[in-house]
């Protein structure tokens, strides 16, 4: 059975809140939590770490005496404290009318999404004003508005009237978090519960909600319970953890010992497939690239200084080993008059007023791998689609191997459109759910009208090899398929007409982590067998070293920094950088 | 907002002008010539032309449509083959048809709504089970097949107790005989509520399952209140469109029931107008029901744009 | 212990990537069938189809008369069901008078399913002025009821069996399109359209072979609702005597013949309005169920 969390973390008075043996099962009769346990202290945060489909969401509503349509509770209790007596009370054993005094008062809950769970025809100010009636926080109403002031200025927003009568709709992301966590905190709760708060949010928002909860739960003795799946964020805010897979904790402990001491054996799988800005973690099999193989020659390689002056030579330590031997052949008439595969110049974009590209100036050498960084609004995808000639609504230009390419993919040549191939961000998206495996992937193929079937199937059958997919995928569909496996498809439709240059859009964000680092190992090793040039576009710093050369950083159009990924990170040119850097959670 | 309710105004407005270009069409195609429909055979030459002169056949057909559209502004619907005026044959039957249209909605959508609601609340359990499969065969039966099963039952072979048909003499007010109304409006409730159920239901079941209605039952918010503040609002908009396109329904229902009835209102009206050919009065009829459908239509989206802080809000800035 | 093997266990395993699964065409109809009430409305549609079709082949046999023919004078008890309004045989009329209004109801419904369908997809897939000036167009032939268009093409064109036809599946067609553009528009924003769009894949290609096979769905849902809706709007024109004309036998015309005399001699209109019942009823009832495993809705019972 799984360790018992309250045994090894807290001492019996200390807790406020215990999970013990909770276990919960569909109406079918499926267990989705096998006996689960945990408890939580005051001002401490416990984050339950797991990976889509563990069942810590299931387990944090549970807390709250709540469980969603379609599931019930099957067994052990969740005792709370008694809040003006001693002894505690089993908030599964309650009715539901003393459940609802509890929610919302001892027990609070942060939804994973705020824009879906703040009513969208309510003002925010009226929302939490709402929470403090509904419990007779205060006496008068004019005390309850003095509250709603106070909990907006303590999750750090602006209190003024104005202010409150706002509509969800007109607050951004992270402010609709901030009012989501102003009202789980209204009447002074004993437990948080926090469901995924920062999912969604760019790290620098991410920061400061984070640091709101800490600062919260420091200031008044709050306990949270933290559900993640983002190991780098457990770091930063936790301090106790327990780690789920498929509905049991497997391991649970102080912060520290787990992320650094790891015992169980899926804890350390899971840690070692978190990237690290460090690059100092080797997530998959191979090698990280960037210190070992600079394939930016230093003596051929000029075409850096001109898109990034000023940037030394990458370092010295770079042999010529990694330089990618498949392209060798190719090089000659495979590049310009600059060295460069594929350049992109002056490109601009704007949709009205709104600026979305302006001036981007961009260029890959062959079998090089750059990392486009950028959050969400910079720009990034819309760049990676013009590139691709998925919007040929840009200005400027994209030239492959010194010819200027059109700019929609209709209108390019059958060879251009083959030598460009682009991954879509959601494998649950870039596949029909009505095409089998193979007859999604021999789409170029047959576009390209030079193959018989039998070659086709066994050109197919080559490219999920490549991919590690044996030829048993070939008659499935999507749906029998695991994000990872349906990713591993889609990269396989873009490399079967052997592309040199390949355009990742955020390829691993729909992914969990694990599987996230499969695909980078993936992806790193097609690199070298086939020398194609990767452009790798993301929002995930963290990935920097472990997939590219070279870094360039788009903020709002622009691009702030580009250069080496080593220098980028050591020593950032543009503040934006620097503070994105600052910002990154690390463990 | 008042800019977004303006556009769809517009659009209403550019709609109907549309569908009365097409009526004022269709009666070109008609082949044969209204003149000599109205005479009969026997007529001389000298006297159709005259007529036709008199009805301004002889004049383009464009000017002719702008004359007809022109009148329907000042209330003059044309003459019907009968030589009657169009609109004096149908003002009293557009009250009787109010009469029954009014009745059957003030029933059929405030019953709909909370049986509708019921049911979404009760989900998965008995209630809901019998008001679903009830809505479910109704909404398939064919509004004679409904109207036929009342009068099997309530007036012929198994209770006698209703009218079959519409008893009161010609120029007596439909309401006078109140009884007579009961079986076309029961037929009409029965036709319209089962979709106004069923939307209501799904409706409120996305609501009840979204992200905001679980908030609220996680904030602690009593159930009622989790329904009446945090559900019901949500489920206006997407009623009120049903709605609409329910009563503008019965401006097309009705036709059947009166038919079977033989209530003297415009489906009847209509009816008999179709049989003879009298095209004046279809293209009048058609334009009235038209007319319905887009006022009844401009004011549920009226209903979705003030329910929606967010479409409130946008133009408004 | 069982953490242990659940530890083994890959994480691309777990119960949510494999719950995860996407409907593929033979669930659909599965799924649908799973319901008792699918197999209910199959056997309600199945007895009425079955009686269209072979009634009118049984005929003179079962019966000794035509659907037209006098078999005696007005509202006896003659034969099975005894005589209608022109002392026909009602069984004859009856079992002649179900095939032209499936047939009527199967033409209308599939032009608009044609149309709407196609207006839909190009309206979604093009956007655009397109776009506007499809669902614009839309919403002008919305504005007219069903019956109230059908009853001003009857004065214009006269009550024959291709204006019918033609005249209900043109006002089927722009509620077709509504529900079909919303659907495809939906599956155009996903990245397989955008992937097709890179490959250059012909445009029609993309419609017919990436859109379509996505929105079976809502369009099985949508054809099983038009038919039923096809079936009661023929039958309703020819109960107000504008569908099909006499001396031709049909179940809407039968109970317009027959209602006078609901008292004297009940079945010449209880036969055809049980016909229309049923028939209606079960065809809505299959697609309930085929809405429910279109929504993969599991509907707890």
């Amino acid at each position: 059975m799984s360790i018992q969390a309250a045994e090894t973390t807290t001492t019996a008075a200390g807790y406020v809140l215990q999970a013990e043996n909770l276990a919960v099962a569909t109406l079918g009769g499926k267990e989705i939590l096998h006996g689960i346990s945990f408890a939580l202290t005051p001002g401490r945060v416990l984050a339950l770490v797991g990976e889509s489909g563990s069942g810590k969401t299931t387990a944090g509503l549970a807390c709250l005496g709540h469980f969603r349509t379609g599931l019930k509770h099957t067994g052990g209790t969740i005792e709370i404290k008694n809040k003006y007596e001693e002894g505690s009370t089993d908030v599964l054993s309650l009715p539901e009318t003393g459940r609802r005094g509890l929610r919302g008062g001892s027990i609070s809950y942060v939804p994973q999404d705020p824009a879906l769970s703040l009513n969208p025809a309510m003002r925010i100010g009226d929302q939490i004003l709402e929470v403090l009636r509904v419990h007779g926080y205060g006496k008068t109403d004019a005390e309850r508005r003095e509250r709603l002031a106070g909990v907006l200025t303590d999750v750090g927003l602006a209190n003024d009237t104005a202010y409150q009568r706002r509509w969800p709709h007109q607050l951004s992301g992270g402010q609709q978090q901030r009012v989501g966590i102003a009202m789980a905190f209204a009447c002074r709760p004993e437990v948080m519960v926090l469901d995924e708060p920062t999912t969604g949010l760019d790290v620098t928002t991410q920061a400061l909600v984070l640091q709101t909860i800490h600062g919260l739960a420091e200031k008044y003795h709050v306990a949270g319970l933290y559900i993640t799946h983002d190991l780098a964020v457990v770091a930063e805010i936790a301090d106790e953890v327990a780690v789920m897979l498929s509905g049991d904790v497997v391991e649970a402990g102080d912060v520290k010992q787990v992320l650094y001491k790891p015992q169980h054996r899926y804890t350390r799988k899971l840690l070692s497939a978190v990237p690290d800005l460090a690059g100092r973690r080797r997530i998959g099999d191979v090698t990280a690239i960037t210190g070992d193989m600079p394939v930016v020659d230093p003596e051929t390689g000029k075409a850096n200084s001109s898109v990034a002056p000023g940037l030394a030579a990458p370092s010295a330590g770079g042999k010529h080993t990694a330089a990618p031997a498949a392209t060798s052949a190719a090089a000659p008439e495979g590049t310009d008059a600059d060295g460069n595969l594929l350049s992109v110049k002056d490109l601009r974009l704007a949709y009205g007023s709104n600026q979305v590209l302006d001036g981007i100036d961009l260029a890959l050498t062959e079998g090089e791998s750059m990392m486009l960084l950028g959050e969400s609004g910079s720009g990034k995808t819309t760049l990676a689609r013009c590139i691709a000639g998925l919007n040929d609504t840009f200005h400027g230009s994209v030239s492959l191997a010194g010819t200027e390419l059109a700019h929609g993919t209709r209108d390019r040549t059958a060879s251009e459109r083959h030598r460009i191939q682009y991954v879509f961000q959601s494998p649950f998206s870039s596949l029909s759910p009505r095409r089998t495996v193979a007859e999604s992937v021999e789409v170029p193929l047959l576009m390209s009208g030079k193959y018989s079937k039998a070659q086709r199937r066994t050109m197919v059958t080559e490219g999920l090899d490549q991919v590690r997919l044996g030829a048993s995928y070939l008659d499935r569909r999507p749906g029998q398929l695991s994000g990872g496996e349906r990713q591993r498809v889609a990269i396989a439709r873009a490399l079967v007409n052997a592309p040199s240059v390949l355009v990742c859009d955020e390829v691993t964000s729909a992914l969990d982590v694990s599987v996230q680092a499969s695909i980078i190992d993936l992806l790193r090793t097609l690199q070298l067998d086939t020398g194609m040039a990767m452009l790798f576009v993301t929002h995930n710093i963290a990935l920097a070293r472990h997939i590219s050369q070279r870094l360039a950083v788009l903020q709002k159009g622009q691009i702030v920094d580009l250069g080496v990924t080593g220098d980028v990170l050591e020593n950032p040119q543009h503040s934006y950088t620097q503070q994105l850097l600052a910002n990154v959670p690390s463990m | 907002m008042l800019k977004l309710i303006t556009r769809r105004l517009l659009i209403s407005l550019v709609i109907l002008f549309i569908i009365s270009v097409l009526v004022f069409v269709a009666t070109l195609l008609l082949p044969g010539d209204p003149a000599r429909a109205m005479l009969g055979q026997q007529a001389t030459p000298e006297r159709l032309e005259a007529l036709r002169e008199q009805m301004g056949l002889n004049e383009p057909a464009w000017l002719r449509y702008f004359s007809w559209l022109g009148g329907l502004f000042v209330g003059d619907f044309g003459a019907s083959v009968t030589g009657a005026s169009v609109g004096e044959l149908l003002g009293e039957r557009i009250s009787a048809s109010l009469v029954l249209m009014v009745a059957a909605a003030v029933i059929a959508i405030p019953v709909g709504i909370i049986v509708g609601a019921y049911s979404a609340l009760r989900r998965g359990k008995a209630g809901d089970h019998t008001a679903s499969a009830i809505s479910l065969v109704l909404a398939a039966l064919p509004e004679f097949v409904i109207g036929i099963v009342l009068i099997t039952v309530f007036s012929t072979t198994v209770f006698r107790i209703l009218p079959a048909v519409t008893m009161s003499p010609p120029g007596q007010e439909v309401w006078e005989y109140p009884a007579q109304l009961i079986l076309p409006v029961l037929t009409l409730v029965l036709v319209v509520m089962p979709y106004i159920i069923r939307m209501m239901r799904a409706t409120m079941v996305e609501v009840l399952d979204s992200g905001y209605v679980e908030m609220a039952r996680l904030k602690g918010v009593p159930e009622r209140q989790v329904i009446t503040r945090h559900a019901v609002p949500h489920a206006l908009a997407p009623v009120a469109q049903v709605v609409a396109i329910q009563l503008a329904w019965l401006a097309g229902g009705i036709v059947v029931v009166e038919f079977l009835f033989r209530y003297p209102g415009i489906g009847q009206a209509l009816v008999d107008a179709v049989a003879n050919r009298d095209v004046q009065v279809v293209q009048a009829l058609s334009m009235l029901i038209a007319a319905l459908y887009i006022v009844v239509n401009l004011l549920a989206d009226i209903v979705g744009i003030l329910t929606n802080p967010k479409l409130r809000t946008e133009s408004a800035s | 212990m069982s953490t242990l093997e659940s530890g083994a266990r890959s994480p691309e395993e777990t119960p949510e990537a494999v719950s995860k699964e996407i409907e593929t065409p033979p669930g659909l109809f599965r799924r649908m069938m799973k319901q008792k009430q699918a197999k209910i409305g199959m056997v309600l549609t199945g007895i009425i189809v079955l009686v269209a079709v072979v009634g009118p082949l049984l005929l003179p046999w079962a019966t000794g008369y035509t659907s037209t023919e006098f078999s005696g004078r007005p509202f006896q008890p003659d034969g099975w069901f005894g005589t209608d309004n022109l002392g026909r045989d009602i069984l004859s009329r009856f079992l002649d008078g179900g095939l032209r209004l499936l047939i009527y109801a199967a033409l209308a419904t599939a032009m608009g399913m044609v149309l709407g369908a196609a207006a839909g997809m190009i309206a979604a897939y093009q956007g655009g002025w397109l776009d506007s000036v499809i669902m614009r167009g839309n919403d002008v032939l919305l504005a007219l009821p069903q019956l109230v268009f059908a009853l001003l093409a009857i004065t214009v064109l006269g009550p024959q069996g291709w204006v019918l036809v033609t005249v209900i599946g043109i006002t089927h067609a722009p509620r077709i399109a509504r529900v079909t553009r919303s659907a495809a528009a939906g599956v155009i924003t996903e990245d397989f359209v955008r992937a097709a769009e890179m490959y250059a894949v012909p445009r029609w290609k993309i419609l017919g072979k990436d859109v379509l096979p996505n929105i079976t769905g809502p369009l099985m849902v949508e054809l099983g609702l038009r038919m039923t809706y096809s079936i009661a709007a023929i039958a309703s024109l020819s109960f107000l005597g504008l569908g099909l004309q006499p001396p031709t036998a049909g179940w809407g015309l039968m109970i317009n013949e027959n209602r006078i005399a609901l008292m004297l001699q009940p079945w010449g209109v209880i036969l055809p309005v049980a016909a229309i019942a049923v028939l209606t009823v079960g065809s809505n009832l299959i697609t309930d169920a085929l809405a429910r495993a279109s929504a993969n809705v599991e509907e707890t019972k």
